[in-house]
């Protein structure tokens, strides 16, 4: 049956493979999450996530994640653009450095970023003669999150760059566009939907970040605890159910804010009609 | 022409194709049967292995006491012993070894963490602790301070970590088993103040975490924040971490000072039964317990500042460098089986005092 379906062999065997491996590595552990979150029942998972300490988890866990994507949402542009449309000594070797972080186990970035950024270190010395903390408060949090994210939004517009003609902006220049209309009318539209992309990936990663995180956070509860160290108390007072709950509150608000990027790309790509 | 070509070429390579599978599955089947058989157990048991999963500031001790035991056990006529070494937060590791970690001896950093393993799996004899001297705990510590050079906050006692401008560094007692006697010990002092109480103790707590910038999760990481990161005036610490970071960080970078009221930490050990396979394994890991009240063994933990009970064999500046001081014991506050859901639980009054 599936023969007659596509010229391409190895369809059965192929999903076969795939879907064993996702449900392993993937829908097990999630169904299990959302399994205990079912035994446990909306009551007690109120009561979980009801706490003014858990309601600050979460807030400060999404509002730095929203700041640091934000942040490279820009910066990532930038960074991306300059590196495909210039061609300047060392570009190579910038290019290569984007991917560190995604090489770099994230507890030694935590503590490289840390050393840097505490009173102690070289850019926390200077700052704090200015009256600014940087390590053990929430823009120590930024700053990781600002580490983890950033591969993602460069990555993913670079190929894009890429592939748009010159001479779409040399026709919009010809034809009396000034360059910041250029800028937003030809080139920005053109990259939205991987920026977007970009920026839901790196959402997504720093949301949960964990590694880098508690080196240079405080870890002060109300003030500077992120729900995945929450998660790790509740998992060490033996609280499987507490832990799971908010695991779960975690998960639902990630998926929103995904389902939200995704219809907004969809719309984005109505209105403009391709891509 | 371009109605038959396609329709020869895909029967052809369909013959490859279902070749190609079963080399597939060969390759599949054979890559899975590489990386199981080597764990399977009974392959080959040349030596005896045993693992000893242990809280953070032991390193140093186990490192070296691991090759003393190794070398005695093995000079008694017995068969070469191979001892491997986890260390980490407390709880964490207690949850390791509940959650499946093939651990044949605890050491832990508190009694609440190996009950916790003893009640949530059969593997751990409930009444553990009454099976080795001393409560199960060769050897024992207390909570000191470690200050800045001079001390230029003048402090001396409990009541001076919440004078103005003074900043406190603790591990999170949440995670961190060492943090919990801190609490404990400043909970001990408060109450013998004049007129200590339930409540003053707690808010004198409150009073404390509010000077406390950073919670690490475990004592490396205050040590570290403290020692390295240059945060904060007083580092609440074990006796023998203070000791330690004097050692390596030099003697002109910090001080040590002795509360006036401390608390008596015992950190056990216990075998983890459940996990034992023989007879010869069984033998190994009773010795390794038994062995840490050896006079050797003792003056090994002495040698690395912790606090033990036979004193014949160490080194005279081993001893004295303990000064007397006043304990509590866990057994003020009911043992850890009261003291840890009062203390330390989800609502307890460590959650209490930050949520007011």
């Amino acid at each position: 049956m599936l023969h007659g379906k596509s010229p391409l062999p190895g369809f059965g065997l192929g999903m076969g493979i795939l879907l064993l491996a996702l449900s392993l590595v993937v829908l097990l552990p999630l169904g299990a999450l959302v399994g205990q979150g079912v035994a446990m029942g909306p009551v007690e998972l109120a009561h979980h996530l009801g706490s003014k300490r858990v309601a600050s988890a979460l807030t400060l866990s999404f509002r730095a994640a929203l700041i640091a994507s934000l942040f490279n949402l820009v910066f990532g542009l930038g960074l991306a653009w300059v590196l495909t449309r210039y061609r300047f000594p060392g570009r190579r070797i910038i290019d290569a450095a984007v991917d560190l972080p995604f090489a770099l186990p994230t507890a030694v970035a935590g503590i490289a970023l840390t050393t840097l950024y505490a009173p102690s270190g070289v850019f926390g010395g200077a700052l704090a003669s200015l009256g600014i903390q940087v390590a053990y408060t929430e823009a120590g949090i930024w700053i990781a999150l600002v580490f983890v994210g950033l591969p993602f939004v460069v990555r993913t517009v670079q190929p894009v760059i890429d592939e748009i003609d010159t001479e779409v902006e040399e026709a919009s220049a010809t034809l009396g566009a000034s360059r910041l209309r250029t800028l937003r009318r030809v080139v920005l539209p053109t990259l939205a939907p991987s920026l977007m992309t970009g920026f839901a990936l790196a959402l997504a990663r720093s949301v949960g970040e964990y590694g880098s995180v508690i080196f240079i956070a405080g870890n002060l509860p109300n003030q500077t605890e992120i729900a995945p160290l929450l998660i790790v108390i509740r998992l060490e007072e033996y609280d499987y159910n507490a832990a799971a709950a908010i695991g779960l509150a975690m998960l639902a608000i990630s998926f929103t804010m995904l389902l939200a990027i995704n219809a907004t790309q969809v719309w984005n790509r109505r209105r403009i009609g391709h891509v | 022409m371009s109605r038959t070509r396609p329709l020869s070429r895909t029967h052809a390579p369909r013959m490859n194709i279902s070749f190609r599978r079963l080399a597939l599955a060969t390759l599949f089947a054979g890559g899975t049967a590489i990386v199981i058989v080597p764990a399977l157990p009974g392959a080959a048991l040349a030596d005896t292995k045993l693992l000893n999963v242990s809280y953070d500031p032991t390193r140093e001790f186990y490192r070296a006491y691991d090759a003393m035991f190794a070398e005695w056990w093995q000079a008694q006529g017995n068969p070469p012993v191979t001892i491997e070494q986890s260390h980490g937060g407390s709880g964490a590791q207690a949850r390791a070894v509940i959650e499946g970690l093939d651990a044949q001896i605890v050491t832990l950093a508190l009694a609440s963490d190996i009950d916790a393993i003893a009640e949530r799996t059969p593997a751990l004899p409930k009444d553990w602790q009454s099976k080795l001297p001393h409560n199960a705990a060769p050897y024992t510590s207390t909570i000191v301070f470690l200050v800045r050079k001079g001390n230029p906050k003048g402090i001396k006692d409990w009541g001076d970590l919440i004078g103005d401008g003074v900043q406190v560094i603790t591990p999170n007692p949440k995670t961190s088993g060492g943090a919990r006697w801190n609490v404990l010990a400043a909970w001990g002092w408060a109450l013998k103040q004049p007129g200590g109480s339930a409540e003053t103790a707690k808010a004198y707590l409150a009073e404390l975490f509010s000077h406390v910038p950073v919670l690490d999760s475990g004592a490396r990481g205050a040590t570290t924040t403290f020692a390295q990161r240059g945060v904060g005036d007083v580092l609440l610490a074990w006796e023998n971490e203070a000791f330690l970071a004097q050692a390596e960080m030099g003697a002109d970078a910090f001080d040590i000072v002795v509360p006036s009221v401390s608390i008596l930490a015992e950190p056990p050990v216990a075998l983890v039964e459940g996990n034992l396979t023989d007879d010869a394994q069984r033998a190994a890991a009773q010795a390794y317990l038994d062995h840490l009240y050896s006079p050797e063994a003792q003056a090994l933990a002495l040698a690395n500042y912790y606090r033990a009970w036979d004193t014949s064999q160490a080194a005279p500046e081993d001893i004295a460098r303990f000064p007397d001081l006043d304990l509590v014991t866990i057994d003020d506050f009911g043992g850890w089986a009261k003291a840890q859901p009062e203390f330390f639980g989800n609502g307890g009054i460590f959650d209490q005092i930050y949520a007011e």
